[in-house]
């Protein structure tokens, strides 16, 4: 990765926005649950954070790859990971695939406003009984001359109660499995759309995430993405975007960790000394520390391999899986270095502590990262 | 409207800054960065030539080694182009002799009106903009809170001690705005980018029609003496409530002398 002044100056312009616009305000979303989507969005989307990767003349920005690095390493600085985590989703979890196989009008309609910050995305795959399994779900569309029918459930839908579109991944044939499934534009305004609960979450309070209905909701068939029958494809592709973007945030958040815990050691006084003067607490730090800068660099080679349009399908699994898994390392060693502070809800690190532990389980758990790898290295019997 | 804004380039605040030994100037080796207390200004400007409904924003900037990152980052924001003074023979310039090479590149963009910071974040004599103005012979308004352009006149909120003057004065003229006047836009990607092929012409002291003589340490009016470290904040004292806190309160400020 060849970092120049032109990637120093967008990562102090994202920081500032955050700074501004998002930093500020985490506690009182925190506390209410949810963030305000379209204010928020609009904001973001003016200042251009949203697209970087996609074509201007989608409303995109026209950045390569490294620009998304930065974004995620400044987003997981934010002080909660909700807000990253709805931000992605806009960014490159709901968008990606429309950017890639959108035709032009289903881009101009639902892509460049989304990319304005005038429209929330969701990306809309689980399901009460299909998570890890994705192949299994069942929501159904059944086409009906030129209009999708779509029935079925979608379960943990981030951005889900304010979402103006899912990308929602339906079975449009019945070959089961893997096949026969199409990615759509689903317009939350569509008759028949329901959200029937938002749900109470352990962590990324400030990120609502619902269940959503569908009974007869009718959508046009000129809204799939891609190609009929592709869209189980187009999702796994999509899902490495996710995977990147969620380890390179991990990277910017467990950095900011080790430094606030280390400035909290410093400051901390007990058996006479400031309590980062233990070489414990320092090994364990500077341990973790350097863990922390071999994801990154890790992280770095996965985007230099996605720059040279290589798949990166191992890399973003080795990078998810080692994200979460260190992540829940880091918090815990911060938590606990930081005492019965680090236990209450008023210090920061509990809520570290919490949110990152999503990070092993959503895009795909450490297990079925696994499962990716054993596949890919051969590891099966 | 035309609009310049000047800008200085500063070693980034985040790192601790050093003094030579001998001059006891701040060493700029390393890379300057965009002033921040300048991004306000940047911003008034373009919103500026944006309500006039046409015209553009150049920035002017006196640094050393030929330094345009900060100028990038000011043309990102959406400056169209920039004059840069860079010459060895600026070394040791006091705030008037910035002011002199400041005006003359200001002269060459022929601007109605020409905003700068209050004071810049690391020389901050808050000195330089009056001497610019006083040079070229404009009036000037400081501390400016709001800023409106209208009939070949500027209108200013001023901020005082107690509230705020109104003040008007006719283009062109050059105003200071404080930190909250507007609020910077920061930098999108496009225009990080769009910034690259934006023009800044280096000059010379020479081509400014200026004399070396005039400028750097050799017409410098000042000089730096000494430099002391200031002194360490003494620990304060802590008053224990025994249910009498509020007299020992009153009787240290009536040793104070404020009650
Ligand atoms: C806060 C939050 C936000 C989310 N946002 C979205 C969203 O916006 N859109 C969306 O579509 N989904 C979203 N999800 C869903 C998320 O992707 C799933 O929860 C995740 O993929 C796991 O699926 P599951 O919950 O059904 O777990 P299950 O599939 O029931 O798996 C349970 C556990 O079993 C283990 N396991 C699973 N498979 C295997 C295996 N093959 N071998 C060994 N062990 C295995 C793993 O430990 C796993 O955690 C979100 C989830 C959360 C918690
Ligand atoms: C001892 C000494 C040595 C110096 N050596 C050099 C040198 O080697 N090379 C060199 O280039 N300069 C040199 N300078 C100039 C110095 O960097 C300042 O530009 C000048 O002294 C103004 O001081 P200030 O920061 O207090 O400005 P202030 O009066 O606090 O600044 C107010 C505003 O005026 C504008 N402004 C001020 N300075 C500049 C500038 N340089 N360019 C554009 N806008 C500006 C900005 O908008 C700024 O916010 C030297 C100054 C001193 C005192």
């Amino acid at each position: 990765m060849q970092w120049t002044d032109d990637h120093d100056r967008f990562r102090q312009a994202v920081r500032g926005v955050l700074d501004r616009e998002v930093q500020p305000h985490v506690d009182e979303w925190e506390a209410a649950g949810i963030f305000p989507g379209h204010q928020l969005f609009k904001a973001l989307g003016s200042a251009g954070l949203f697209g970087l990767e996609y074509d201007p003349a989608d409303g995109g920005q026209g950045a390569d790859h490294s620009y998304t690095v930065i974004l995620g390493e400044e987003l997981g600085r934010v002080g909660c990971g909700g807000i990253p985590m709805a931000i992605s989703v806009q960014t490159d979890m709901a968008t990606p695939s429309l950017a890639r196989f959108g035709t032009p009008e289903l881009k101009a309609a639902y892509l460049a406003p989304a990319l304005r910050g005038e429209m929330v995305a969701s990306i809309a795959v689980t399901e009460p009984d299909a998570g890890s399994d994705v192949a299994g779900l069942r929501t159904r569309a059944v086409r009906d001359g030129d209009e999708w029918v779509i029935n079925g459930s979608k379960l943990y839908i981030t951005n889900g109660t304010q979402a103006d579109w899912l990308c929602l991944l339906a079975r449009t044939s019945d070959e089961g499995g893997s096949r026969g499934m199409s990615q759509i534009v689903f317009p939350t305004s569509t008759p028949g759309f329901s959200v029937s609960r938002s749900l109470k979450k352990l962590g990324n309070r400030s990120s609502d995430t619902a269940e959503l209905s569908f009974v007869d909701a009718r959508v046009p068939v000129a809204n799939t993405i891609g190609e009929i029958g592709q869209g189980f494809r187009q999702q796994m592709r999509q899902f490495q975007n996710e995977r990147m973007i969620a380890a390179y945030s991990a990277v910017g958040a467990m950095t900011v960790a080790l430094e606030k815990t280390a400035a909290y050691l410093k400051e901390r006084k007990a058996f006479g000394q400031p309590l980062l003067a233990n070489q414990y607490l320092q090994y364990s730090l500077a341990e973790l520390s350097a863990e922390v800068d071999m994801l990154r660099h890790y992280n770095y080679a996965c985007a230099d391999a996605y720059l040279r349009g290589e798949d990166t399908t191992r890399f973003a699994t080795i990078a998810k899986l080692k994200a979460g898994r260190l992540h829940r390392k880091v918090a815990d060693t911060c938590l606990q270095f930081h005492g019965g502070a680090g236990y209450m809800e008023e210090t920061w690190v509990s809520r570290f502590f919490r949110d990152g532990r999503l990070l092993s389980i959503g895009g795909g758990a450490d297990e079925v990262m696994l499962r990716v790898m054993s596949v890919l290295d051969g590891f099966t019997a | 409207m035309n609009v310049v804004v000047c800008v200085k380039q500063i070693p980034d605040p985040a790192n601790p800054g050093k003094l030579t030994s001998e001059t006891h100037t701040i060493v700029r080796d390393g890379k300057l960065i965009l002033d921040d207390s300048d991004a306000y200004g940047v911003e008034m400007a373009l919103q500026l030539v944006d309500a006039a409904g046409g015209g553009e924003v150049t920035l002017v900037s006196m640094a050393p080694h030929s330094e345009t990152s900060g100028l990038r980052t000011a043309l990102a924001m959406g400056a169209a182009k920039a004059i840069l003074v860079s010459d060895d023979a600026l070394a040791g310039s006091d705030a008037l002799s910035t002011a002199k090479v400041l005006a003359a590149a200001i002269k060459r963009a022929e601007p109605d009106l020409v905003i700068a910071a209050t004071e810049s974040t690391d020389g901050y004599t808050g000195t330089t903009p009056v001497q610019v103005a006083e040079v070229l012979g404009w009036p000037s308004i400081s501390f400016a809170k709001k800023v409106a352009v209208a009939d070949g006149t500027v209108k200013v909120d001023r901020q005082t001690e107690t509230g705020y003057d109104s003040v008007e004065v006719s283009l062109p003229a050059l105003v200071t705005v404080t930190a909250g006047v507007v609020e910077p836009r920061y930098p999108s990607f496009k225009g990080i980018m769009a910034a690259k092929g934006k023009p800044v012409e280096e000059l010379k002291v020479t081509d400014l029609g200026l004399e070396p003589g005039q400028v750097g340490a050799a017409g410098a009016r000042q000089e730096v003496v000494s430099v002391e470290p200031a002194e360490a904040r003494k620990a304060g004292e802590i008053v224990v409530d025994e249910g009498d806190g509020y007299e020992k309160i009153v009787a240290f400020l009536e040793q104070i002398k404020v009650i």
